[in-house]
C-alpha cells in the first residue's frame, strides 16, 4: 500500500471548489487586457479589467486540460511524470543569492554558480529536472531569462522548470528551446521544459502573467500555474480560505489557458504559503505552508489535474537544524500528497538564498522519502513465519538468504553524507561540501549533437550583442578552463 | 483633563479600537483640552506600547493594523481642531513610499506606510509598479525628508538601483535618505546600490526612518544578519 495524506475530507474539497467558482463570478478575476478579448468572446462577462466567469465555462476548460502528459530529456525520452500520485523534484528556482561555500555567507549569485548548481543537480537522480535555479548577477536583467534556461540546456540533459519575467523573454526562450528540440512540433511532441505562470494574489492576472499563459498555451508547451496566497495577508487568513482562492487563481489560470488553446498541458501548482504576522515574511519552511501546499494539491488531484507545490526549503540563513527540521518535514508532507513536481530543494532565507551544499543533503531526505513512498509489502507467502522457521529464536537473520535477497529493497542505502555509527565525522557542512565537490568532480557534460550545439552558441551570441553581454558567463569561461 | 482620560486613550489605541479613539478625542475637543496634549499624552504613548510589545512578540502586525486605525480615527478628529487653533500635529519626517516599476507587491509598503502615518510621519504613497522618473518626479513636488522603496521580487529589486541612480543623475540625492525594503532585500543590498538604510520590517522600518531623521547612527539598530 502505497501511503497518502489528506487534509481535507471529500465534502470539504467540494466546498471548497464551490465557493472557488464564487469567487470567478463575483468579484471575478482582474485580468490584463491582453486576456480581455480572449475571454470576453469565450463567454465571461468583462468590465473594468475585471472578469467574471460563470461556472459552465470554468468547468468546460477543465474537461479539455490533460490530466497527464510527460516533459522530456535531451533525448527525447519521457523522465518525468505529471499526473496520478508521481513525485519529483526539481531545485528553487530565480532566487538572487548563494550562500558562498568558502565564506558560508550569502553573496549575489552569478552565471557560475549557476552553472556549478546545474551540474550538481545533473549528478544527483533525486532531481528529475533541473531548474533555472538563480538569477545571475553578471548578467543583464533583460538577458536574465533566456540566459538561465541558455545556462541550463548547455549544461543538462534533465527536464526544465523555467519561467519568464516578461512577454519579450517567453518569446525568446521559446525560440530556444524550439532550436534545443529541433523545431516548433518537436518541442510541442516532447517538451523539454515547463515554463512558471505566476497569478499575483489575491486573483490577479498582471500583463506579463496573462500573455505568458495565452502564448504558452498557444505554443503547445506546459505551464504551471504557481498561485501564491499568503494566508492573513494576501489571502484569507483561515488555511481553508487560502485554498479557496488558491483554487479560484489556478481554476481562472485554467479557463484563460485552455481557452487559447484547448488541450494544451496545464498544471494545478503553487506556492502558498502564510504570512508572519511578527516578521512580515513569508516562512516557506513553516507546517502552515506545507499543509496548504498538501491541501492545494489535493484540490487539483480531486480535478484530475497534474499538480506542483513549493517545499524542501527553509527559512533559515544557514545549513542547520532548522533547515534539516523544515526541509525534511515538508519534504515528507509533499510526498505523502503525491504532489507531481515538488520545487524549492536547495533554498534557504525563504526562498532568498540557494545553496550547493543543502542541495545534497536535500537530495538524502528525497531519497527517504522515496522509500517511504514504497510503503510496507508483503514479500512472500509468509511474512515472517518462514523466516523464522529457519532461525528458531536464535534469531540469526543475518544469515538467512530472504536477508541477503531482500535487504536492497527494504531498505534505502543513504550516501555518506548521513552519518551512521563510526566514530564521529565531521559536521554536517563538512561532510555536505565535501559531497558537493566528489560530484562535482564526476560531472560530465552531456553529450549533444555538435551542429545543435552551435546553432544553441550562435543563438546565444546573437542575444548577447542585443544585451550588451560582451561575453557569455558560465559558458566561455568554463570551456578556457576545460 | 485627568491621567485617567489619557489613560483610556492609550488604551484605545493598545486594543485597537477606533471607534472609543475617536469618542475620546470628540470628548477632549468639548472639553477645551489642548489636542496636543491629547495626542502626546495619550495615543502615542499607546502606539509607542504596542511597538513595544511587537518588538516582544506578544501583540502582532493585525494588532498592530488596528492600533494604526485607532490612531488614525482619533487624528481625523485631532487635525480640524488643531488647524482651528492655528496649529499642527509636528510632523516626524515626510515620507515618499512606493513599490519599484516591475512590481505590483504593496502589502508590506503599504504596512510601512500606515505605521509611519501612526508615529507622526506625513506619507505620500505612490503605489506599485513606480518607475524612476515618478520617484524623482514626487521628490520635485513633495520635497521629502527620505523615499523608502519596496520590491517582492528578485526580478524587481534592481529597479532601486535604477531609482538611486536617477536621483543621482538628477542632483536629488543629498536632499533625501533612502530607505529600501522586501522580501529579497539585505543590509548588503541596501549597502551596494548606495541606499542609506534596509529594514526588515514595518516596524524597523519606523526606527530607521526615525533614526534617520534624528541623526543616530544606523549601527544602534543593526541586528547580526
Amino acid at each position: 500500500m502505497r501511503p497518502h495524506l489528506e487534509l481535507m475530507d471529500r465534502a470539504l474539497v467540494e466546498r471548497v471548489l464551490g465557493e472557488a467558482f464564487e469567487l470567478l463570478e463575483d468579484p471575478g478575476v482582474r485580468v490584463a487586457p491582453y486576456a480581455v478579448e480572449l475571454l470576453r468572446e469565450a463567454g465571461a462577462r468583462v468590465e473594468d479589467g475585471v472578469a467574471h466567469i460563470p461556472e459552465w465555462l470554468a468547468s468546460r476548460a477543465l474537461t479539455t486540460a490533460p490530466h497527464e502528459f510527460h516533459l522530456h530529456n535531451r533525448e527525447g525520452q519521457a523522465v518525468v511524470h505529471y499526473g496520478g500520485y508521481d513525485v519529483q523534484f526539481d531545485p528553487g528556482s530565480s532566487c538572487l543569492n548563494i550562500l558562498d561555500s568558502e565564506s558560508r555567507e550569502a553573496r549575489l549569485a552569478l552565471a557560475a554558480d549557476l552553472v556549478r548548481m546545474v551540474q550538481l543537480a545533473e549528478m544527483l537522480p533525486e532531481y528529475s529536472a533541473q531548474s533555472t535555479a538563480m538569477v545571475c548577477n553578471d548578467v543583464p536583467q533583460d538577458a536574465g531569462d533566456w540566459y538561465r534556461l541558455f545556462l541550463v540546456l548547455y549544461y543538462s540533459a534533465k527536464p526544465v522548470v523555467t519561467g519568464a519575467f516578461s512577454g519579450p523573454s517567453l518569446a525568446t526562450m521559446l525560440r530556444l528551446l524550439t532550436l534545443e528540440s529541433g523545431g516548433e512540433l518537436e518541442l510541442r511532441r516532447k517538451p523539454r521544459a515547463i515554463f512558471d505562470v505566476c497569478p499575483s494574489p489575491p486573483l490577479n492576472w498582471s500583463e506579463f502573467a496573462s500573455e505568458n499563459i495565452i502564448e504558452l498555451a498557444r505554443a503547445g508547451v506546459p505551464a504551471e500555474i504557481v498561485s501564491m496566497p499568503l494566508a492573513g495577508a494576501a489571502a484569507p487568513i483561515t488555511l481553508v480560505g487560502s485554498v479557496v482562492q488558491h483554487a479560484a487563481e489556478c481554476l481562472s489560470g485554467v479557463v484563460i489557458h485552455q481557452t487559447a488553446r484547448a488541450g494544451s498541458p496545464i498544471v494545478w501548482g503553487g506556492a502558498p504559503a502564510i504570512f508572519d504576522m511578527s516578521s512580515g515574511t513569508t516562512p516557506m519552511g513553516s507546517i502552515e505552508t506545507a499543509m496548504l501546499n498538501v491541501a492545494c494539491s489535493q484540490v487539483g488531484k480531486h480535478l484530475g489535474l497534474p499538480t506542483h507545490g513549493y517545499l524542501v526549503n527553509s527559512d533559515g540563513k544557514l545549513l542547520d537544524a532548522q533547515a534539516g527540521m523544515e526541509s525534511g518535514m515538508s519534504t515528507v508532507l509533499g510526498g505523502l500528497a503525491g504532489i507531481n513536481m515538488i520545487s524549492g530543494a536547495g533554498m534557504l532565507d525563504s526562498l532568498a538564498c540557494h545553496s550547493f551544499e543543502k542541495l545534497v543533503v536535500d537530495a538524502e531526505a528525497i531519497a527517504s522519502v522515496r522509500r517511504l513512498l514504497a510503503g510496507i509489502e508483503p514479500r512472500g507467502a509468509s511474512l515472517a513465519t518462514a523466516m523464522f522457521a529457519q532461525t528458531g529464536l536464535a534469531g540469526d537473520f543475518l544469515k538467512l538468504k530472504e536477508t541477503r535477497a531482500l535487504f536492497r529493497s527494504e531498505q534505502h542505502f543513504p550516501s555518506n553524507l548521513i552519518e551512521r555509527g563510526g566514530s564521529g565525522s565531521p559536521e554536517l557542512w563538512t561532510r555536505a561540501h565535501e559531497r558537493v565537490q566528489e560530484l562535482l568532480a564526476g560531472y560530465e557534460r552531456p553529450a549533444i549533437a555538435s551542429e545543435r550545439q552551435d546553432d544553441m552558441l550562435a543563438f546565444a551570441e546573437e542575444q548577447a550583442e542585443r544585451h550588451d553581454l560582451l561575453r557569455l558567463p558560465g559558458i566561455y569561461q568554463q570551456r578556457q578552463s576545460a | 483633563m485627568s491621567d485617567s482620560m489619557f489613560s483610556a486613550m492609550k488604551q484605545s489605541i493598545v486594543d485597537g479600537a477606533p471607534e472609543t479613539a475617536a469618542t475620546l478625542a470628540e470628548q477632549c475637543v468639548s472639553d477645551g483640552v489642548a489636542p496636543l496634549d491629547a495626542i502626546n499624552q495619550g495615543y502615542v504613548p499607546g502606539m509607542h506600547f504596542v511597538g513595544e510589545q511587537f518588538g516582544l512578540r506578544k501583540m502582532f502586525l493585525p494588532d498592530m493594523m488596528a492600533s494604526a486605525e485607532a490612531m488614525r480615527a482619533a487624528m481625523n478628529i485631532l487635525d480640524p481642531q488643531l488647524k482651528r487653533m492655528g496649529n499642527s500635529r509636528p510632523c516626524a519626517g515626510v515620507v515618499i513610499l512606493g513599490t519599484v516599476k516591475g512590481d505590483i507587491h504593496e502589502i508590506g509598503k503599504c504596512l510601512v506606510g500606515t505605521l509611519l502615518t501612526a508615529h507622526g510621519f506625513r506619507v505620500h504613497d505612490l503605489g506599485a509598479d513606480v518607475s524612476a522618473d515618478k520617484f524623482v518626479a514626487a521628490i520635485r513636488q513633495h520635497n521629502p525628508d527620505l523615499i523608502g522603496m519596496s520590491a517582492l521580487l528578485t526580478t524587481t529589486m534592481k529597479n532601486q538601483r535604477t531609482v538611486v541612480e536617477a536621483l543621482d543623475k538628477e542632483g536629488l540625492r543629498s536632499r533625501v535618505k533612502v530607505m529600501v525594503g522586501g522580501a529579497p532585500v539585505t543590509r548588503q543590498w541596501a549597502a551596494e546600490i548606495g541606499a542609506d538604510a534596509y529594514g526588515k520590517d514595518a516596524v524597523t522600518a519606523v526606527a530607521i526612518a526615525r533614526a534617520l531623521m534624528e541623526g543616530t547612527p544606523l549601527e544602534v539598530l543593526a541586528e547580526p544578519q
